[in-house]
């Protein structure tokens, strides 16, 4: 992708990158469908259900039923609805959790996008989405949207912040922001894998990461209990397809991210391991990570709003903040 | 300065966590709430209206609609109340069949609560559970009288329909199963932080505050008075059995919550004994004339429901239809303190106090 970022921009290298983003495109898609997939038959294990079994082999083409169905549902926009900004929430929403999907080093050659300051470039797309939550809510002219579009911005800036500390141990000890340089740091054996040294970090990543994805115990935007669906009460057929789509992309992104960063990416958890290809062991840690966040879905109940602000801001910030204390002291002594 | 308004919310009839078709004005500014207006009657079909133009026996399939989820109390408080005007005697068998029926009802109808009120607070799973161990009661209900939701199984004099061969049987097996169900369900949920931090100190009051609303049930014991009708006026053959009363501290919604599972333990201890102690063979009918006509004169009665004093006061004026029947329904009388209670609370406190008072719309609007 390098070689082709270099040249000028002609028909050739243009249908390169129009390809390789349709084949992203494609990949995530698929992911995401058989996330959802997961999703359900993980839940209803826990719940001594069995979960989709009737379509196709296994259920397996379930979430494509779903989504099938939402495709040929009728578009409804609500009358007083502002029309432009209600169509243009949902895509706000999912573009930057696309996006961000490009600087996901999946192996040690395998990635679309090797940029020097790739975690900002994650950190500051992510942030976007919200604008599509808020103006969803907003412009559904639904108060229940409005409500849970706030409590989405409210809830996303308070984790943003500590989001973004919590990563800041791991580029102190890598020494770069580029997120194949940081996956090379960590070494072979899995307790050289940046879990180990930022597991305080980690804890904090985590949390702000499960909050930032809106998922149970942090799902207060779409609380069903008490705003119906939040910001996406006025919303049917493609355009819900939408932000759930942007949700499962960013739990596809929040995941990878994780791996790469605290898991040691396509790193085997002992050297001699080796033979099985890096690809496997990143899907393993990928797939181990979005496990969690599923059983999480199925044990918790849902947070209140103020305990979530309260958690994010005395707890979660002053802790990302004790993290980058305790690095940057240690990496001192070490030196 | 910034111009703030005041939102006014309508939750309901048709919101999730309304339990039915139940309505609140609710007027909020940012997300704490100044007022609180319900709304009741989507839901009213004019039971005690339509009873005076029907015999008793016609009645007691309206009483299962009442409170739906517990319609075997609601058969029993009308029958019992005749029985009372009439002065009839109850063969054993039917007595016991009675109690064992009511406090299954008891169990099946706390299940669904909790099921349903961590739903309320977020948890998915534990409604899933509640359902699938309620099931089992239903089950057996079914057995029994052939319907799973409303039964229509009690008579003025005594049961419909007998225990069949065996039912004595799978009650014991599931009281010996409900009773390690009930340990998973605390494992599962009452030491969860998130689930504490929502409900402790929620929605609290004091016993003379319960007592001037005139709430009853698990309502009012959660604030420490000691009042269970099955103790204190003993109706069917409660006296016989050896349970506690259990009581609580604080009257916010965690005491409701734990008194509630507490009381699902109380009930398989009667419901232990009673099986014990089933008699082998007896009638199930007692001797009530054909056309029940109750004596001229008034009767009030009342039994512990799931949800609280459920009584029924009959007046009659010796036809066979009453010429009115009045049902004191808990639910509706426990609803009434919730626009106090929900002053001042923030909007996810909503749906933790409105959970926590337990009501049946069936029975709020009857």
């Amino acid at each position: 992708m390098d070689r082709y970022m270099g040249q000028a921009l002609g028909w050739g290298n243009f249908a390169v990158f129009a390809l390789s983003g349709i084949f992203m495109l494609l990949v995530s898609l698929f992911f995401v469908t058989y996330f959802i997939y997961f999703e359900r038959k993980v839940l209803g294990w826990m719940q001594y259900r069995v979960g989709p079994n009737r379509t196709g082999p296994f259920g397996l083409l379930q979430t494509v039923a779903d989504v099938l169905k939402l495709l040929i549902k009728e578009d409804t926009i609500p009358k007083r609805a502002d029309r432009a900004m209600f169509i243009l929430a949902p895509v706000i929403a999912y573009v930057p959790s696309f996006m961000v999907l490009a600087i996901i080093p999946y192996g040690e050659n395998l990635y679309f996008l090797d940029l020097d300051a790739g975690l900002l470039y994650y950190v500051a797309l992510a942030g976007i989405s919200t604008i599509g939550i808020v103006l969803g809510g907003w412009a559904s002219n639904n108060k229940y949207a409005l409500l849970g579009g706030m409590r989405s911005g409210a809830q996303m800036i308070s984790y943003e912040i500590p989001l973004i500390i919590s990563v800041t141990g791991v580029v102190m000890i890598s020494g770069s922001l580029n997120l194949r340089t940081i996956v090379a740091e960590q070494g072979d054996w899995f307790w050289q894998w940046n879990i180990v040294p930022q597991i305080l970090g980690f804890l904090v990543f985590l949390v702000a990461a499960i909050a930032e994805l809106n998922r149970t115990p942090f799902d207060l935007p779409e609380a069903e209990s008490e705003l119906i669906a939040g910001y996406m009460t006025e919303y049917s057929g493609f355009r819900f397809a939408f932000f759930m789509l942007a949700e499962y992309t960013y739990l596809y992104a929040t995941a990878a991210l994780t791996t790469v960063l605290f898991l040691g990416g396509w790193h085997p958890p002992a050297p001699f391991l080796d033979f099985i290809p890096g690809l496997v062991w990143f899907f393993l840690k990928f797939a181990a990570v979005v496990f969690f966040v599923f059983w999480l879905r199925a044990t918790m109940p849902r947070i209140r709003s103020d305990q979530l602000m309260s958690l994010g801001w005395k707890w979660l910030l002053p802790l990302s903040l004790v993290n980058i204390f305790i690095t940057a002291v240690v990496m001192e002594i070490l030196r | 300065m910034i111009r703030t308004e005041e939102l006014t919310l309508n939750v309901g009839p048709q919101h999730p966590s309304t339990h039915g078709v139940f309505r609140l004005i609710v007027k909020i500014d940012g997300e704490v709430i100044t007022e609180a207006t319900p709304v009741i009657g989507y839901l009213h079909r004019g039971t005690e209206k339509l009873a005076e133009n029907l015999n008793y026996t016609q009645i007691i399939p309206y009483t299962d609609r009442m409170d739906y989820v517990s319609a075997m109390t609601g058969n029993y408080v009308v029958c019992h109340a005749v029985e009372t005007a009439l002065g009839l005697e109850i063969p054993e068998r039917a007595q016991f069949l009675r109690l064992i029926v009511m406090e299954l009802q008891r169990i099946a109808s706390h299940m669904l609560w909790w099921g349903t009120y961590l739903l309320d607070i977020g948890a998915l799973s534990p409604f899933l559970f509640a359902f699938r161990d309620r099931e089992v009661i239903l089950n057996l209900f079914n057995e029994l009288c052939g319907a799973r939701l409303t039964y229509n199984y009690m008579r003025v004099g005594g049961v419909k329909w007998d225990a069949p061969e065996g039912w004595i049987g799978k009650v014991r097996d599931f009281v010996k199963m409900m009773k390690t169900r009930l340990d998973d369900y605390h494992d599962l949920v009452s030491g969860n932080e998130i689930f504490l931090a929502r409900i402790k100190g929620v929605g609290a009051y004091d016993a003379e505050t319960a007592i001037s609303y005139g709430l009853s049930g698990v309502n009012l014991r959660c604030t420490g008075v000691k009042w269970d009708l099955r103790k204190d006026q003993p109706y069917c053959i409660y006296d016989r059995f050896d349970f506690d009363v259990p009581v609580g501290k604080n009257g916010d919604c965690l005491d409701r919550y734990n008194l509630r599972l507490e009381e699902i333990r109380q009930s398989l201890r009667i419901l232990e004994q009673a099986v014990e102690q089933f008699p082998e063979e007896g009638e199930i009918m007692g001797k009530a004339p054909r056309i029940i006509r109750p004596p001229e004169g008034e009767v009030y009665v009342a039994i512990e429901s799931p949800r609280g004093e459920l009584g029924c006061h009959l007046i009659s004026r010796g036809k066979p239809e009453p010429y009115r029947l009045k049902f004191r329904r808990p639910s509706f009388v426990n609803l009434q303190i919730l626009p106090k209670l929900l002053v001042g609370e923030t909007m996810a406190n909503l749906v933790a106090i409105l959970g926590a008072v337990d009501i049946i719309l069936g029975e709020v609007d009857a």
